[in-house]
This record gives C-alpha cells, structure tokens and sequence, in this order.
C-alpha cells in the first residue's frame, strides 16, 4: 500500500512478471503463514482448531468450485456429491483394503475427478440453468447410490469409520496420546493441503488451461472461435473441480474418522454454491472469504444469540431467538450481495481501494 | 514517593491473592456439567417440544436445590440446527465446558461423533434413535442408547401385529414398510426382513426421499397394488403427518398403522388433523399424559411463579422424553458419585450408566437396567392409540423377539 501510490515502473520484463509487484504483498503472504501455519495452532484450543480444521476443509471444497462456476462458469449444484464420493473412496480404501492416508487422498481426488468428469459431459450440449438442474440429477443419483448399494454404503447405516490418518504408518506419538494434538495434527495436515491447493489454484489461471477456462466462461462460441477445444477444457474443469472437492471430502472423512452421507447432501452443495457466491465468483479468496463466512456465521449468531438470551430473556425464549437466528442468516447473505453483487472480495477490495487515496480522494 | 509505590504493590498483591482466593473457591464448588444438544429450526415437530420437556426437568431439578449426592450440576445446551458440522462444532464447545455426559440430538450426529466420543471418553446417549449396534457396550463403551433402538422397535411392532392378528405364525399377513430414505430409515431393515421370514409375513418396504413431503406414489403402492394389511411407519419431522393423510385419504384403516417412536404424537397427528388420524398406533419409549410425579412437580413450580404451563406441557409424547433424557443423565452422574466418588469424570459416568438399575423416575417408563454388555436396557416399549382427541393406552409394557435382535447384532458386528 505504502509503496504503490507513486505508481509502478517496470523497467524490466523480469519485474513486469514478478510474482510479487510490490513488496507489501510478500509480507502479507509471509504473515499469513505465519499466523495460520505457526502462531495458530500452537495457540488455539480444541474448539478453536476444530474451527480451523472444519473451515479449512470448507475453502478447499470452495476454491474447487470456483474453479468451475466461477472461472468456467458452468453452475454445479453437485458439489457435495464429487466431495461423498471422494470421502467414500478414502474410507473404503482405508478400511477394507489397508491403504494408508497419504495415498487414499490422490485415490479419493481422481476417483471424484472421473466421477465429476462423467457428470460433466451434459455441460457440452448445455449450460447454465439447463446444466443446473442436471449436475442436481448427478447429486441426487450419486446420494442414491451411495445410500443403496450396499458394497459402498457398508450395510444399514451408510456410515463407515476410518482409521486416523496417518503418513505412512505414522502418526505423531503426542496426538495418539491427546485430543488437542490430534486436532493439531489434523489441523497441520489440512492447512498443508489448503495452501498446496491454493497456490495451484492461483497459478492454474496464469496457465493457458486457466485462460481458456475464462474464456469459455465469458464466451464459449468466441472462446471455441479463436481455437479453444471447449469439450477438453470443459470437461478438464469438472475433472479439476472434482478433483478439489474429492480432496476435500476425503479430509472431511478422515477428521471425522466416519464417512456417513448425510454430511453431503443437497443443502451442503448449496452451501458450497452460496460460499462461492457470497465470496465472490472467479476469485480464489473469494471462495475463502465466503467459505468462512458460511461456517462461521451461525455459529457466530448461535453465540451471540444464546448470549441474549441469557442476559436480556434469562433463558427463556429459546424457540424465538432460534428461528431469529435463521432469519438474520439469511438477511445478512442477502444484505452482503446487496451492496456488493460481486461478493465479499470485491467488498474487501473496495474497502483497500478507499483507504489508499483516503483522506485525499481523486 | 517510596511509600506511595508500597502502596500500590500492597494493593495490587492484595488485589491478587483476593482473586485468587475467589477462584480458589470457585473451584471447589465447580459444578458437574451435563450437556445436551438442541434443534429448534429444523425438525420443528419435535425439537421445541422435547427440548422443553428436558428444560422443565431442569427447572425442577434447580427448584430442588441443583444438587446430587451434595455435588452441584450444571446443564450445557448448545443449538446445531440440525447440521452434523454444527453438531461437532458444540460438541467441542460443551467439551471445553467441561461436560461428563452429553445427549446428542440425530441419528447422523451420532454416526459422526461416536469416535470423538470414544476417543474422549465422555459417554453420551442417544435415546430412541440410531444407531441401534451401539446397544453393545463392548463395542461402543461410551454411546448409551438408554432406550429401545430401531431394532428393538421393530420387533415390538410385528409383536404388536402378531397379537393383534391373534396368531404367532404371520402366514399370508401383508406387511409395509414405509420409511425415510436415510440411513436411520433403514436402520430396522435387517431384523425386518429377520422376523419375516422366521413369521412368514409378507413384507415389502417402501423409501420415502428426504424430506418426505410427497408419498402418494408410495402409498398408492402400498393400498392399491400390494394391499398391505399393516403399514409400520418410520419418518421424522414433516413426513408422519403427510403419511397419515395419505393413508387416511387412500381409505387405509388408521388402526393397522403402527408408528415408530418419532412418527405419530401430539404435534403429528394435529398437523394431519386430529380427525384424520383418528385410530393411528404409536410405539413409544416413555409413557404419555401428564400425571407423573414430575409434571405435578413441573406444575407446581409453574403456578408458584405465577406463569401458565408451556403449551408443550400437554404434548407429553416428544415432552416426556425430554424429561427423560435430563432424568437418565442426572442418574448416571448419581450413580458414578455414589459408586465411584469425585472427582466425576466422564469415564466414571459410563461407570456410572452402567451401575443403572430400577430407574423409572417415578414410573415414566419400566425399570431400567443397563450394564457392560448392555447399553440399551431391554428394549422395552409401550403403544398408544389416538382416539381422535388423545392418546390411550392400547398395549402395556412389553419387549419382544429379543433372539432376533441378538442375531442380527452378531451379524452386524461380524460384518465390521
């Protein structure tokens, strides 16, 4: 911020291709590791972590639908179906077949990539609304499945406990012994593999791949014009965003230690679908922005709620306040889009935007 | 100068060794905590109702003095809306809280908790709902059914057919099976399909997709094609009363519906409509009405204050159970005091559970027995009938089939 107000001369190709134009952006980066990868855990609680550990499943799971609604913009409303699939995949591996964690992850993302990649073939002949309401037949036939075959589904109670993960056959002696290493563990492991997603998700757009991507998304007739193969880009977008959500639902399963396909239904994948919207469509933070708002709002609400009715209704009111607290969920979503359609990274842009000329406005 | 700086380290010691010496208290009168998770949005048919039942046993419970065996308690709610994220999320809250015991809300929650809970060693119960394999304490020590599973629900209806029918052998009885299409729906599938080929009834079983607002297609099938003569019902939140309509308006005599323990009480049958159901049957793990000992308690401490009972007061089918499921906790912690002694923690409560005998918190449901081995305490269920204007009673206390269920635990447990 500090240094940018002067402009930026590029002198060089080099710095004109720099990763990092202006120095501050390094430092925010390094920061950010710093807090989420060092400060963070070491200081957080159990509750905290288990925060930290639901949200960052959350953004993986996000990010990978961004890259399809909001770099490729084709709609997905069965997003929590590739994420089952993936969680099932780890699960049945890990259980009946001895794999161990490390490899059931890469197994889970290709499996929901196919998976995904075969729902993806209808987006070829039709696309928005059309496409809609046909990745929600592929959520509904792949919930179905999961519940009724029962070589998945593991019998009656669809659920199927994993082991804890391990990398290759090792698991720290301090989170065997206690609940807050194992979340930390845990923790370590998922904020590893959300930066590793994030880092590919951002470079994958300054490839050609991502900028066919953008291109199919703002025109597919121009895009396939100018020589884009829109069937292997389309369907390589499914695959790259099943990929993303198989990864995030194999995690899911294994910080549960349980695959169970109630914690992949329709309304999960409209979550992920609101996530990427509130947080701003065709932009990686976005997808994190938004991720953390559709986590930690209810449970921010559920506090604060609680917290007035104990103090202003001594405990009484309880039904009230709750249905208040789905209210205001839904008004502060449509009160976010309001004043911002294009999400909460736009909002946060906006915001930098000001106070960069404030108090000297141009 | 010097003086005024001994002051101020004499007041901020003293400020120090007075907080301390409060906190010092405070810690000796540390409450046991005992947490329980609600849901007011989703299933609104029966968490508001059950949730007040269990409130109202705090209530009366705090009139009392708050106290078991000298040791004061403390009860830890948190909401999750029905979301097994959320579930998690107050688990961990109520954990840091410090809870000894927890009562989970929904079948799914209880599937994704139970390695945390095992994990932690802080027993929980999850009474009347899945999963129903967690009634052998060997296999899972911390997760208490406390009541009769899916299972043991299932053997009481074809009991109840049986008897009915006037005849052990079910031979050329047609029997559906009409369910909520998720894992808690499909639970009783295996001991269904158990007791009709040992009976040699016919039994089909018909899915009603989540959430189970539309089943004339079902029930059509059910009526028309295969002309059951009992339908047994399991569903949740909106989806009973829409069954109970369904099979009102197809001409299905309510009498040969037998529910579940969360398909048909107060709040089901008004919003089918209180003449509509008429007739309906009604598998239940608590008794219903509102004559216990308890809610005269509940009553009293109501006009003492000067307030109406809540409206959910009369609703006794969800309301008793959430007495119950306050009473059974505040037992266990009892037990593990007296059997154990402080400090309480969560694994002398699963001590605690298991030490429970002839618990019936003054006849609200038959003497409770649990043990090591078994965490489900019989099995036993009572049936209601609703005569248009309240729920009689139509079967006394019984539990059935047990060799049944005992054969289809050795299958499931085989199968891990």
């Amino acid at each position: 911020m500090i240094n940018r107000e002067c402009g930026n001369f590029k002198r060089t190709y080099q710095s004109d291709m720099a990763l990092f134009p202006v120095p501050l952006q390094l430092y925010t980066i390094i920061a950010i590791v710093l807090i989420f990868y060092i400060i963070f855990p070491l200081l957080a609680n159990e509750y905290l972590l288990t925060l930290g550990c639901l949200i960052g499943i959350a953004c993986l799971g996000a990010i990978g639908l961004n890259i399809l609604t909001g770099f490729t913009g084709q709609i997905s409303i069965g997003h929590a179906a590739f994420m089952m699939v993936g969680a099932y995949t780890a699960a049945i591996l890990n259980t009946r077949y001895g794999v161990g964690f490390v490899l059931c992850l890469p197994a889970a993302g290709i499996m929901s990539a196919l998976v995904g990649s075969f729902f993806g073939i209808p987006s070829l002949r039709i696309k928005g609304l059309y496409l809609a309401i046909s990745t929600l037949a592929a959520q509904f036939i792949l919930e179905w499945t999961v519940n009724h075959w029962k070589w998945i589904s593991g019998g009656a109670f669809s659920s199927i406990y994993t082991k804890k993960p391990d990398i290759f056959g090792w698991i720290p002696a301090a989170a065997l012994a206690e609940a807050e290493s194992m979340l930390r563990y845990k923790y370590y492991i998922i904020v590893i593999l959300l930066g590793l997603g994030v880092i590919f998700a951002l470079n994958l757009f300054r490839s050609s791949v991502g900028r066919a991507f953008i291109a199919i998304r703002d025109n597919d007739v121009s895009a396939e014009i100018i020589g884009i193969n829109i069937f292997r880009y389309k369907l390589t977008s499914f695959a790259v965003s099943s990929f993303y959500a198989g990864i995030a639902g194999a995690l899911y399963c294994f910080f549960y230690e349980t695959a169970n396909y109630e914690g992949y239904t329709i309304i999960i994948s409209i979550d992920y679908l609101a996530m990427v919207i509130i947080g701003g469509l065709g932009s990686v933070l976005g997808a994190i922005y938004g991720a953390i708002f559709i986590q930690l709002l209810p449970i921010l609400l559920d506090i604060f709620g609680s917290w007035i009715g104990n103090t202003f209704f001594g405990g009484a009111a309880t039904e009230f306040l709750n249905q208040l607290k789905t209210f205001t969920f839904g008004a502060l979503i449509i009160f976010f889009l309001v004043v911002e359609p294009e999400g909460l990274n736009r909002l946060w842009r906006n915001t930098k935007d000001y106070f960069r000329v404030w108090p000297f406005s141009y | 100068m010097r003086k005024s700086k001994m002051f101020w380290i004499g007041v901020i010691a003293g400020f120090f060794v007075m907080t301390l010496g409060l906190s010092g208290t405070a810690v000796a009168e540390e409450p046991i905590k005992i947490g329980f998770q609600s849901d007011y949005a989703k299933l609104v048919t029966i968490g508001p109702v059950l949730f007040q039942g269990f409130k109202d046993y705090i209530k009366v419970f705090e009139s009392e003095g708050g106290k078991v065996e000298g040791h004061p308690i403390e009860f830890v709610e948190c909401t999750h809306d029905y979301d097994v994220n959320r579930g998690l999320e107050c688990y961990q809250r109520q954990k840091m809280a410090g809870i000894v015991s927890l009562a989970l809300y929904g079948t799914p929650h209880t599937y994704a908790l139970t390695p945390k809970l095992t994990d932690d060693k802080i027993p929980a119960i999850c009474a009347g709902f899945g999963r129903a394999d967690a009634m052998d304490g060997t296999k899972f020590p911390y997760i208490f059914p406390v009541s009769a599973t899916y299972w043991s629900q299932a053997t009481a209806a074809v009991k109840y057919i049986q008897d009915a029918e006037g005849k052990e052998n079910l031979k050329g009885v047609k029997i559906a099976y009409l369910y909520f299409d998720n894992p808690a729906g499909k639970e009783p599938m295996g001991v269904l399909e158990k007791l009709a080929k040992k009976f040699q009834f016919k039994l089909r079983m018909f899915g009603v997709p989540s959430p189970g607002v539309e089943m004339g297609a079902q029930v059509t099938d059910i009526t028309r094609r295969f002309k059951a003569d009992w339908v047994i019902g399991h569903m949740f939140g909106r989806a009973p009363s829409v069954s109970l309509k369904e099979l009102h308006r197809k001409g299905f005599p309510l009498d040969h519906y037998i529910a579940f323990v969360w398909n048909t009480f107060d709040t089901d049958v008004e919003a089918a409509g209180k003449d509509i159901s008429k007739g309906c049957l009604t598998i239940s793990y608590t008794g219903l009405g509102n004559d216990f000992p308890i809610h005269k308690k509940i009553k009293a401490l109501y006009e003492k204050e000067g307030k109406p009972v809540p409206e959910y007061f009369n609703k006794t089918g969800y309301y008793n159970r959430g007495i119950y499921w306050a009473g059974i906790q505040v037992e266990a912690v009892r037990m593990a005091i007296k059997h154990y002694g402080p400090p309480i923690t969560g694994e002398t409560v699963k001590k605690g559970y298991e030490k429970i005998s002839g618990y019936t918190l003054g006849g609200l449901f038959p003497p409770l027995e649990l043990s090591e081995n078994d965490h489900e305490g019989g099995g036993w269920v009572i049936v209601y009938q609703w005569d248009g204007e309240k729920f009689v009673l139509k079967k006394d206390w019984y539990k059935a089939h047990r060799d049944i269920i005992a054969e289809q635990l050795a299958e499931v447990n085989k199968a891990k």
